[in-house]
């Protein structure tokens, strides 16, 4: 049996690891030059502020097997069924004959752009979650004349839970991963004052709402119920946000330093592009399955299987779980 | 002789049992798209009203929608129907059409 992944992230290497394992011949494609590109822009994982650099060298070690090879700079563009053998076309037009195809092209970072009244490209100090993250990696977080900031402020639902955007759907990992950042800036930062607002705290995993409350508890960032709509430029080179603090019933304004957009999970080109090639595109452009019970890792389609953010916003941990029963299912079939 | 007893103070609390519903059901049989409000606060932030009158368009529709219509005309009219709270409406709330509705009702 050979076996085709599309997708060199957590999910696709997970996946490979196990098949390999279990005596399966794998091939992995890679559109880019190596792999884990998203995971590798991230410094610390939650719950557990594990370090994202022990992940991708655990994972990266797992492809060391000789049932595995890995295919890097090799977007796959097409993918088609022909009498129960997979066809997968690269973007240089080579073909490739498989018998079964687990599809994990992943998520893309929603484009903070596209929300102008935030001011995210157009004035400075206004940054997405994914800067934030290489700030707090490299541990050099500084306001736009390169001071300590006295305040940073997070925004929640960038590009998610936003009609405005397309996306009605929450992107589930931005709540957990603010109140992350906020605890970790807090540390570097002891004397800076750190705010997160929200239109619903949403700490749906194990320790997540122990996080929260640890950041209100140890660290005082403060949680302010309401969404901002506007983000300008002041004199002095600092943010200016207007929200309306729900909870008090009143409009408010505040200056900050950083204003960290927490920008939500779309699908990714590549995700987008194949399941338009075979027929399984899903909501959002992200790629559908069966059914979400039993069938969350299968399609429509023989012998073609989905696992991780190709198919919507999921954690890490949840899709490494994801890829663990995908790799099962298809050994199954 | 003294009185005492529950009959001294009025209860404070919001009595959805004695409140007449039928005007904020009508609302959202009007602007259907306000069933989606998740009260967020965006149209109050960026309200132009808001800024220099006590307005606050988020709780006037809160008010509404629970069946406490005292005082929302005048504070309505308050309103420009300049309609920035239609664009930074994260639900894509008609919310133009909701001040209008509300005017409305409150005067029919």
């Amino acid at each position: 049996m050979k076996v085709a992944i599309i997708g060199a992230g957590p999910a696709g290497i997970e996946a490979a690891s196990l098949l390999a394992q279990q005596g399966v011949n794998v091939t992995l494609f890679e559109q880019e030059a190596s792999p884990l590109k998203n995971l590798t822009d991230k410094a610390f994982l939650f719950p557990d502020f594990a370090e994202a650099e022990q992940l991708v060298l655990a994972l990266t070690q797992k492809l060391r097997n000789p049932m595995i090879q890995v295919e890097t700079s090799t977007p796959i563009v097409d993918l088609q069924e022909d009498s129960r053998q997979w066809i997968l076309t690269t973007q240089q037009g080579k073909r490739h004959i498989f018998d079964r195809v687990l599809v994990a092209t992943g998520y893309t970072p929603f484009d903070a752009h596209r929300k102008e009244e935030l001011g995210y490209g157009i004035y400075k100090g206004i940054h997405t979650s994914l800067e934030m993250e290489q700030m707090l990696k490299t541990k050099h977080i500084v306001n736009t004349v390169g001071d300590i900031p006295r305040r940073i402020t997070f925004l929640q639902c960038v590009g998610s839970r936003d009609e405005k955007t397309g996306n009605h759907y929450c992107s589930k990992i931005c709540c957990v991963t603010a109140v992350k950042q906020a605890i970790e800036a807090k540390k570097l930062l002891p004397q800076t004052e750190v705010s997160v607002f929200y239109m619903d705290l949403r700490m749906w995993g194990q320790g997540f709402e122990e996080m929260y409350r640890h950041a209100q508890e140890e660290y005082h960032i403060q949680f302010v119920r309401g969404r901002i709509s506007e983000a300008s430029s002041t004199f002095d080179g600092r943010v200016q946000i207007k929200a309306e603090d729900t909870l008090m019933g009143l409009p408010l304004k505040m200056t900050t330093d950083l204003l960290i957009l927490m920008v939500g999970m779309e699908a990714s080109q590549g995700t987008r592009t194949l399941a338009k090639a075979c027929g399984q595109c899903g909501d959002y452009g992200f790629f559908k399955t069966v059914d979400p019970q039993l069938g969350d890792n299968l399609t429509s389609l023989p012998h073609l299987y989905a696992a991780g953010t190709c198919k919507r916003p999921m954690s890490i941990n949840d899709t490494l779980n994801d890829a663990r029963s995908a790799a099962w299912r298809l050994m199954e079939d | 002789m003294k009185k005492f007893g529950f009959t001294i103070s009025t209860p404070r609390n919001l009595d959805l049992d004695a409140t007449q519903m039928d005007r904020a059901n009508e609302l959202l049989e009007r602007v259907p798209s306000l069933n989606v409000c998740i009260g967020c606060g965006a149209c109050t932030a960026t309200c132009s009203a808001g800024m220099f009158t006590s307005f606050n368009i988020r709780r006037v529709q809160t008010l509404f929608r629970r069946g406490q219509l005292e005082e929302l005309d005048k504070q309505l009219h308050s309103c420009m129907l300049c309609g920035k709270c239609m664009l930074v409406c994260p639900r894509g709330i008609n919310t133009r059409q909701m001040v209008i509705e509300m005017r409305r009702l409150l005067n029919e």
